[in-house]
């Protein structure tokens, strides 16, 4: 009985030393998921984006804190503040390799690809004339490839909407072909269940982008 | 409930270990170069504990951790700092330098004498498109070059004339390989297109002097062309015009490690030339047929292996009004027959080593009648005493075959600097048959040539380089050094110095009868540059002095015979301007060129030293390309414009001595071209097709344009030289099958 009772607390100290190991990622995950709301400046961003990094090479088998060092950059990227796109762009492609090298399904490897359509379209942004052949291909290969990953993933279809709804009539694009591409987000968005710590961002923003589509 | 209430005592533990040992603080600066650097990430490596330096560079965290531990500094643009600590219970302060990292981004470029065209470099000048787009080059790679400064408004000959150069003096590459007969074979006094397309090309560096010692035989200026690798989609393509009909296709393997391609165009003039009349009468409408294949390898170590060939065959013949006599005419006739293969191979061989391999043979065949017909179109003879109407009178058949071979190896010496070495080999074969006399010129060329790229930082960069060459033919050698200096004057201006010399071997034609008596030719080249890139707009100025030495005199011997020493010498100095701006005005680009040069020479005939007769002293170009998204429409319109050229009759005189008898200044020349294009399917998503309808004027205005003048034999009468037209029109259909990426890009992007 003794022994037992001496296994038993053994086997719980042991189980809560991992429980208070994960939970430790898990806590800090979460209060800087937190701040993502708070951030503001591209300076608060990058500042974010360290810590996820840091996060990441501490835990070594975990993709979300590098995708999400990544996103913090990219939405670091979309600010004029920040000047230097090509340089933000090639820390984010190299968040996105170490992400990649650990994440296994198809569907976190979708999540990735999104956050290298944005860093792509961003570079293609900065002269868009002489960059569309290049880097707006790149954005595209991203996106077209993540779809085929994971044709569920309404993110996606919600970047898919930002470029149909940034493109003119002329090209293709306009309000008219981006609005039923966001209105599929959104219905895909409400199918979705992410698990704890995944990604869960956009629905508010293709909502928003419905209403400037009429 | 018990297990809960462990775990809280299990935290308690830890809270209460944390408490005894204590947290140690972390703070200091991180700068680089006494600057602040913000943004840097500091950690403590395997741990979650650190943080971001704030604006002025300062830090401060707390950590639990105990004993040796990595503090891992990062940030974008620097290189990663390390420094193992010891954590007890003190502070610690840490002051931490960083390194900035040298990246093709933010280093100075080695830039002077150079005008780099790409998609992606960031000194790109000119893209593949803007070539194509430019009003009056009718996508002739050469004709948009002469936008640029430093370049001469030449329309009677073909080539690139450079800061005083002749057109020989420029010499064209691809992937490395010389390229022999870069243009077409035409008629005299009209110039002709390059052979090959811009689309071919991904990358084009346009050398105005200072060139890299891994080139040489150019006194003047280097084109170096690079092509393609993999195209971007498998597709079917086919043109039409009045002039041109082509088909061709390019296949893109579906793993996309190969592709191959062929084309094929039909090029005739005879219903053009029947609605828009030509000063020559053509009697043999001209008439092109060219086939081109190529294949490319990606290989498994991230190499290429590029294969390239094109094969032409062309015909022509045209009458003028002899000038010696008003009631005869010159018939001059051409066949023409080209075939150009051009092998690459690149690869990375590993520890930083590359390898480049090169090889090309090229065969080019001219078959040139000159006859002097009557009124009735019938061969005219002549006795002796007229020996210069006799001499109009001739065949030419001029064979001309180059195989070469080149190897480059480069080793990365860490950060951009690199080491380069290689050597080239050229076996030149010239079998030119005049009337029935078969004159043969054999020359093997070797040259080995070493450069090293010193980036000493990203603000100050060094080109060192030595070129060893040697010709059989002329029996000489040579050691041609070169040296560039770039220095970064702020983030986006830069300072580069280039000094270097430069051979070439005399023209074929001189080096008939007595080829080692004569030698290398030599220019020697020093250049300042100052160069703004900044949000789209590109300022550029440059100033240069060339001197000329060993160029060729000739020493009249007989009529139209001559024998050849390098006592010839000369000098070039000038100003070169450019700007373009493409953020201004929105969907509007413009560049503007300007170049002042002041150069003489004495050489081949010329008794005195004298200003060439290519040489403009002023030439200025405008350069604009507007596209309206509504109309799915771009109008591009350039105007061109150089002063006058002096023009000489440069004659014996009885003592066989030249002397110039007449001489004057041309009109100065003036052009605007408008082209457009119309691309309907624009905006069509996933078109199957995609079509674009160009059409093109040279000098809408019908400006007159005089090159120089023809003089008879007497000296009596000169006639201008015109283009064959006032104007060139040219209207024409593209369309490709297949998926066309660059409509995804446009499509999901703007």
């Amino acid at each position: 009985m003794k022994k037992f009772i001496f296994l038993l607390l053994a086997a719980v100290s042991l189980q809560a030393a991992a429980f208070a190991q994960s939970d430790k990622y898990a806590a800090t995950m979460q209060k800087n998921l937190a701040l993502f709301d708070s951030a503001k400046t591209a300076e608060d961003f990058t500042k974010l984006a360290n810590t996820f990094e840091r996060v990441g090479d501490a835990e070594k088998t975990q993709w979300l804190p590098y995708y999400y060092a990544g996103l913090a950059l990219t939405t670091a990227g979309w600010m004029p503040t920040l000047t230097d796109k090509d340089a933000n762009a090639t820390r984010i492609n190299a968040l996105c390799d170490k992400a990649e090298s650990i994440a296994k399904t198809d569907a976190d490897k979708a999540e990735i690809l999104s956050v290298r359509n944005m860093a792509a379209t961003q570079q293609m942004l900065v002269d868009p004339q002489s960059r569309y052949m290049s880097y707006g291909a790149t954005a595209n290969q991203a996106l077209e490839k993540a779809m085929k990953l994971d044709p569920n993933n309404p993110r996606l279809y919600y970047l898919q909407g930002m470029s149909l709804f940034g493109t003119p009539e002329q090209f293709g694009g306009g309000k008219a072909k981006a609005k039923p591409v966001f209105e599929k987000a959104v219905e895909l968005y409400k199918q979705a269940k992410p698990k704890d710590l995944y990604p869960r961002w956009g629905q508010q923003q293709a909502e928003d982008m419905i209403k400037q589509c009429q | 409930m018990r297990k809960y209430s462990l775990v809280l005592l299990l935290f308690v533990l830890v809270a209460g270990i944390d408490k005894a040992f204590g947290q140690t603080t972390i703070s200091g600066k991180v700068f680089s170069k006494k600057d602040p650097v913000p943004g840097a990430s500091i950690t403590i490596k395997d741990t979650y504990d650190g943080t971001t330096t704030d604006s002025s560079g300062n830090f401060r965290f707390t950590t639990s951790e105990k004993g040796d531990q990595l503090i891992l500094v990062t940030a974008v643009g620097f290189r990663p700092f390390e420094q193992r600590i010891t954590l007890g219970s003190q502070p610690v302060s840490l002051d931490i330098n960083m390194k900035e990292e040298v990246t093709e981004l933010n280093a100075v470029i080695v830039s002077a004498g150079t005008f780099e065209a790409g998609d992606k470099k960031r000194a790109a000048v000119l893209s593949s498109l803007d070539v194509a787009t430019t009003a009056g080059s009718n996508a002739d790679i050469t004709a948009a070059l002469k936008t640029l400064p430093g370049t001469q408004q030449v329309g009677e000959q073909e080539g690139l004339f450079v800061r005083g150069g002749a057109g020989y003096e420029t010499k064209q590459y691809i992937d490395g390989n010389l390229v022999n007969n870069p243009y077409f074979s035409g008629s005299p006094d009209i110039a002709t297109r390059g052979r090959f397309s811009p689309f071919l090309f991904k990358g084009t560096v346009f050398s105005t002097g200072g060139y890299s010692a891994l080139y040489g035989q150019a006194l003047s200026s280097v084109l170096l062309l690079e092509s393609i690798d993999l195209p971007e989609r498998s597709e079917i393509d086919a043109s039409i015009s009045p002039i041109i009909v082509g088909a061709g296709t390019q296949q893109l393997a579906k793993n996309k490690k190969w592709s191959y391609g062929v084309t094929y165009n039909y090029v005739n003039v005879g219903l053009y030339f029947a609605a828009v009349k030509q000063t020559p009468d053509y009697f043999r409408m001209p008439e092109f047929h060219e086939a081109t294949a190529n294949f490319r390898i990606k290989t498994k170590g991230g190499g290429m292996i590029k294969y390239y060939t094109t094969v032409s065959l062309s015909d022509l013949g045209l009458r003028n009004v002899d000038i010696d006599s008003s009631h005869l005419k010159d018939a001059f006739s051409l066949k023409n027959r080209n075939w150009y293969n051009n092998l690459s191979y690149r690869e990375n061989i590993g520890a930083g080593w590359k390898m480049t391999l090169g090889a090309s043979f090229s065969t080019n065949l001219d078959k040139i009648g000159q006859q002097v017909q009557d009124q009735n179109n019938q061969p005219k003879q002549f006795s002796p005493q007229t020996f210069w109407m006799n001499a109009k009178n001739f065949k030419l058949e001029n064979l001309q075959n180059l195989t070469l071979g080149r190897a480059v190896f480069e080793k990365r010496l860490g950060g951009l600097s690199a080491l380069r070495f290689g050597g080239e080999y050229w076996h030149v074969d010239y079998r030119p048959k005049y009337n029935d006399t078969l004159f043969k010129q054999i020359d093997n060329y070797a040259a080995a040539f070493t450069e090293a790229s010193i980036y000493l930082s990203k603000e100050l960069a060094a080109q060192v380089g030595v070129r060893f060459e040697h010709s059989s033919l002329i029996n000489k050698s040579d050691i041609a050094p070169r040296v560039s200096l770039a220095y970064k004057t702020g983030k986006n201006s830069q300072v580069s110095v280039a000094w270097g010399i430069f051979y070439q071997k005399p023209e074929t034609q001189q080096l008939y009868y007595a080829p080692t008596s004569v030698g290398f030719t030599r220019a020697t080249h020093y250049i300042l540059n100052y160069q703004k890139i900044y949000n789209q707009r590109t300022l550029r100025i440059e100033g240069y002095y060339k001197k000329y030495e060993d160029l060729i005199k000739q020493v009249p011997v007989g009529y139209n015979f001559y024998s050849y020493n390098n006592s010839g010498n000369g000098n070039a100095k000038g100003v070169d301007l450019f700007f373009r701006d493409k953020k201004t005005i929105k969907e509007f680009d413009y560049w503007v060129s300007y170049s002042y040069i002041d150069t003489k020479r004495n050489y081949l005939n010329y008794p005195v030293s004298m200003q060439p007769n290519f040489v403009a002293n002023h030439t200025a170009s405008i350069v604009t390309k507007k596209f309206f998204t509504k109309l799915k429409t771009g109008f591009n319109l350039t105007y061109s414009w150089a002063s006058g050229r002096p023009y000489y009759n440069i004659r014996p005189d009885v003592n066989n001595k030249f002397y110039v008898a007449d001489q004057g200044k041309t009109r100065a020349y003036n052009s605007m071209s408008f082209s457009g294009e119309w691309v309907p399917s624009l905006g069509k998503a996933n078109a199957k097709s995609f079509i674009v309808l160009f059409a093109s004027v040279s000098n809408i205005l019908g400006q007159k344009q005089v090159y120089g003048y023809n003089y008879s034999f007497s000296g009596a009468t000169k006639s201008e030289i015109n283009p064959p037209a006032k104007r060139f029109y040219f209207i024409g259909c593209f369309i490709s099958w297949g998926v066309d990426r660059t409509q995804d890009a446009i499509n999901n992007n703007l």
